[in-house]
């Protein structure tokens, strides 16, 4: 991937976009499609793509492309797309900072610290991780407490073995994910320990990583302790109480070498926040539009960074959108304005984006707060549809028409997710 | 070898003293089991240079507190470490906690630590709008500061060792020996002589003090637990706070550390010396403490925690002096304010040397400074843009939380970083919201690459605590 020369880089482009990654790869195909002669995306690793590449397993790609890719097989397939519409890229480069006139400050090696401006700005930095250290776990401080990303990036892309008798807290994808990669790499995984009384994953991969391996996937129990001095010797678990609380008298331990904690991303914003971005106190991620423009102008967001998807395929489709919200803006064009505030109701816990209009039509993604079956998605009074099952793990999407919404004239519109029987009453 | 003194324990005093001794035209070793400097109770304590005001007179400490805290400007000019008089409040609650108020103003007076001020609500809640409303006087020290203690400790080694001090890291000590014309110790990895022997062992200060036979002071250990909250708190309070001690507890600290973030703790409990451990108690102590102080403070906000072990003499107060064995000074049962107090503790011990022997000549060569390493975050733009144009190292960011440049990592290794907690220390790398999701794997690599070792054989802290481990060995039919 040859990164741009310094006399290449432009003082202007019509549309930057911050990161490389899934998120970042669509939206520059969006901007460039939707008009944006000049777009640049900037990237801290040395190659595009994002998380994705270090995401060897399958799966990706069955909605996008109806076939199942690799995560690098789907990140090239993008990147492919990114050349072919003439985009420029750096690489090894960090943006510092964006301001509110969209002057973006670069740092690179190769093109050392120096500013673009920007017609319009997408952020799609991802997310990082939470960490051990976040959620406190009582105990010592050795090697071998890391999390299940982490563990991911030393052994696919550095070839390095995190451990060799491993317990995984958190069932998130990620850590279901490793559990599989570290057995077929020759550890022995433990346990899965999860504290809510559902998997956090998605169902597949409860299944395929997990009962195919013969990995017993511990629900409403928790890692109480971490011990060893230099590096982990065991952790203790507990089972937790409804409130979720540990039951200590019922506590036993695990001998393990490693504990892998995969318990939960969380949108990367600290440019957002700086530049003054207004953030949903529940995905922690910025406010967006339906054209995915947060609420300072011509700024717009996608992917992870506003909320956490558990499909590369809907990120690229999202962020396809915002990229070519940012390319339509940074042409002088706006689409008509957001009549509908989507409220998250009974039982869901965020609606993005947040807002939408009458006149188009609207992929709107749902998470919901507990699993329920069968249950019925409401928008106020004006749709429902039947679903099978919901459960926190798997986000909801609702492709939302303009019939729809016909005789709703703009407003707040909750959205709820409610039990079967309820919802014929 | 033979040197003229040799230091057990290379935390905040054993290399604050060394580096004094450098002064002198003196053969001095410092020697340590861990594979860096101040890895001990140094590294994991509150970093406040306490006021001046605050420790009990008639004591070592009360000695000593008011004298190192002013020490600390000149070493602050001369090193390169994070350290800021930002003061401290001290808060009180109710007429009780009023009363010390005055009885710390009176001390503080007294010794002559100046800018003491009674603070009323009014003026609290202007200069302070945080804090907790219940607040009903504050007392006001402007002369107490923060500092972060590792980087004192890799600062005062780094030029000691510059100004000729041997360093002698992963030497655990296991025997000294009285002979004739001073000591020998014996430590794993080979034998030394020196014509006298500091004990600053820390936690081990008792057993180094056993080894030759001189007066132990009855040490035993209290825990601290300490959290430190995410970045978007910087700002939320400016200066340190402290409630007045309660007969059980000595109290919840609010710290607003050099680097901005906030810190809360210690707890204060009884633990075994090496115990390290953090625990759902601690936490909860520590938050309702701190929410106390102030109510915004959330444990939502907690990105890291970590526990540390004083040392805690039979009276409660330093055991610095000569002991029945002519030649070995003991420096032990150093609690705090004892990073505040290390400075004078520091110039003490030199004297007490001097007392039992030690010809003090001065080295005219001796070089009070080292190079300050780059801080890219906290340089403008502009230097930021000629840094990156000397050196594209620099442009290559390795810790995106902190904002640490590939080449500050670079440094610290040339600088003697050999861990992950090294380079963590050094560089702030890995000390952010992500804790080393990002970049462990960079500073893996950089280490690796730099001191030409296998990846494999990086550590988080030495000893055992490699980041990966090797694969089993499968036995084939």
């Amino acid at each position: 991937m040859p990164d741009l020369q310094p006399w290449q880089l432009e003082r202007r482009y019509d549309v930057v976009v911050v990161g490389g990654g899934p998120a970042g790869l669509a939206a520059a195909v969006g901007a460039r499609e939707q008009g944006a002669e000049r777009v640049l995306i900037v990237d801290r690793e040395s190659e595009p793509g994002g998380i994705l590449q270090q995401c060897i397993h399958h799966g990706f790609g069955l909605h996008h492309f109806k076939e199942e890719l690799t995560g690098p097989a789907y990140a090239q397939r993008y990147l492919e797309r990114v050349l072919e519409h003439d985009v420029d890229i750096v690489t090894d480069a960090y943006v510092l900072d964006v301001d509110p006139t969209r002057r973006v400050s670069l740092l690179s090696g190769r093109h050392g610290r120096t500013e673009v401006d920007a017609g319009a700005v997408v952020l799609a930095m991802g997310a990082r991780e939470r960490t051990r250290e976040a959620i406190r776990i009582p105990g010592t401080r050795p090697a071998g407490v890391m999390t299940a990303g982490f563990a991911q990036k030393l052994v696919n892309m550095a070839g390095y073995l995190p451990g060799r008798r491993v317990a995984i807290l958190g069932s998130g994808d990620i850590g279901l994910i490793m559990a599989r990669r570290l057995m077929l790499e020759g550890a022995e995984v433990v346990g899965v320990f999860e504290l809510m009384p559902h998997a956090n994953g998605l169902t597949r991969n409860v299944v395929q990583c997990l009962h195919d391996f013969d990995i017993p996937l511990h629900l409403s129990t928790t890692v109480v302790r971490i011990h060893g001095h230099d590096r982990v010797d065991k952790v203790s678990v507990a089972p937790v109480d409804e409130a979720l609380r540990p039951r200590m008298a019922e506590a036993w331990e695990v001998p393990c070498d490693t504990l892998l904690v995969s318990i939960g991303l969380i949108p990367d914003n600290e440019l957002a926040r700086a530049l003054g971005v207004r953030l949903d106190p529940v995905t922690t991620g910025p406010v967006v539009t339906s054209t995915m423009e947060t609420s300072r102008d011509g700024v717009f967001a996608c992917g992870n960074t506003v909320h956490i998807h558990d499909l590369v395929d809907w990120v690229s489709q999202e962020s396809q959108l915002a990229g070519g919200g940012a390319g339509a803006f940074a042409s002088g064009r706006r689409s008509s304005a957001d009549n509908v505030r989507l409220v998250p109701g009974r039982n869901v816990r965020s609606c993005v984006p947040h807002t939408i209009t009458t006149d188009r039509e609207h992929t709107v993604f749902l998470r919901v707060t507990k699993s329920l079956a069968p249950c019925s998605l409401r928008l106020g009074e004006v749709y429902e549809r039947p679903l099978r099952y919901v459960v926190p793990g798997e986000m909801v999407t609702l492709k939302v028409r303009p019939r729809f919404l016909q005789g709703f004239h703009g407003g707040n519109l909750h959205v709820d997710v409610v039990p079967r029987e309820e919802a014929a009453a | 070898m033979r040197f003229d003194v040799a230091i057990v324990g290379a935390g905040v005093v054993g290399c604050a003293i060394a580096r004094e001794l450098t002064r002198y035209r003196l053969h001095v070793a410092l020697i340590d089991r861990e594979c860096e400097v101040g890895l001990g109770t140094s590294k994991a304590n509150s970093g406040i240079i306490h006021g001046g005001h605050r420790a009990h007179e008639g004591s070592y400490k009360g000695a000593t507190e008011w004298r190192g805290n002013q020490l600390w400007d000149e070493l602050a000019q001369d090193l390169p470490f994070g350290y800021s008089r930002i003061g401290d409040l001290t808060v009180a609650f109710d007429d009780g906690d009023i009363e010390h108020l005055h009885m710390l103003l009176d001390q503080g007076r007294r010794r002559g630590v100046s800018g003491l001020e009674l603070w009323e609500p009014e003026r609290l809640q202007r200069e302070e709008p945080n804090l907790s409303h219940d607040v009903k006087q504050a007392l006001h020290a402007p002369t107490s500061g923060v500092v972060n203690p590792y980087e004192a400790c890799f600062a005062l080694a780094e030029n000691a060792v510059r100004n000729g001090l041997t360093l002698l890291l992963e030497h655990t000590v296991s025997a000294i020996e009285r002979r004739d014309d001073g000591f020998t110790v014996t430590t794993d990895r080979g034998v030394l002589d020196a014509r006298f022997v500091v004990n600053a062992a820390g936690v081990h200060g008792d057993a180094v003090a056993r080894m030759v036979g001189a007066e132990e002071a009855g040490l035993r250990f209290r825990k601290g637990e300490e959290y430190l909250l995410d970045k978007r708190l910087v700002g939320f309070v400016t200066r340190v706070v402290f409630p007045c001690p309660s007969p059980t507890s000595k109290g919840i600290l609010v710290i607003p550390t050099y680097d901005g973030t906030l810190m809360v703790g210690p707890t204060a409990t009884w633990s075994e010396a090496t115990d390290l451990t953090t625990s759902a108690e601690g936490a909860r102590a520590v938050f309702e403490g701190a929410q106390r102080l102030a109510p915004g403070i959330s444990e939502g906000d907690c990105i890291a925690e970590f526990a540390g072990v004083r040392a805690v003499a039979a009276d409660e107060d330093f055991a610095i002096g000569t002991t029945r064995v002519p030649g070995f000074v003991n420096v032990i049962g150093i609690q705090s304010p004892g990073l505040t107090a290390a400075p004078a503790i520091a110039l003490d011990v030199v004297e007490l040397l001097q007392g039992e022997g030690l010809g003090l000549e001065h080295d005219d060569g001796f070089v009070p400074g080292i190079d300050a390493p780059i801080r890219f975050a906290q340089l403008d733009a502009e230097e930021q843009a000629r840094v990156v144009r000397g050196d594209p190292r620099f442009g290559r960011i390795a810790c995106r939380c902190e904002i640490v440049t590939e080449g500050e990592v670079l440094h610290a290794i040339e600088r003697g970083a050999r861990t992950m907690d090294g380079i963590k220390f050094r560089t702030r790398a890995g000390m952010g919201r992500c804790q080393g999701g990002f970049c462990a794997w960079r500073c893996m690599r950089l280490l690796a690459e730099t001191l030409d070792v296998e990846v494999s054989d990086v550590t988080k802290r030495g000893g055992a605590s490699w980041i990966t481990l090797p694969r089993l060995e499968v036995e084939h039919a």
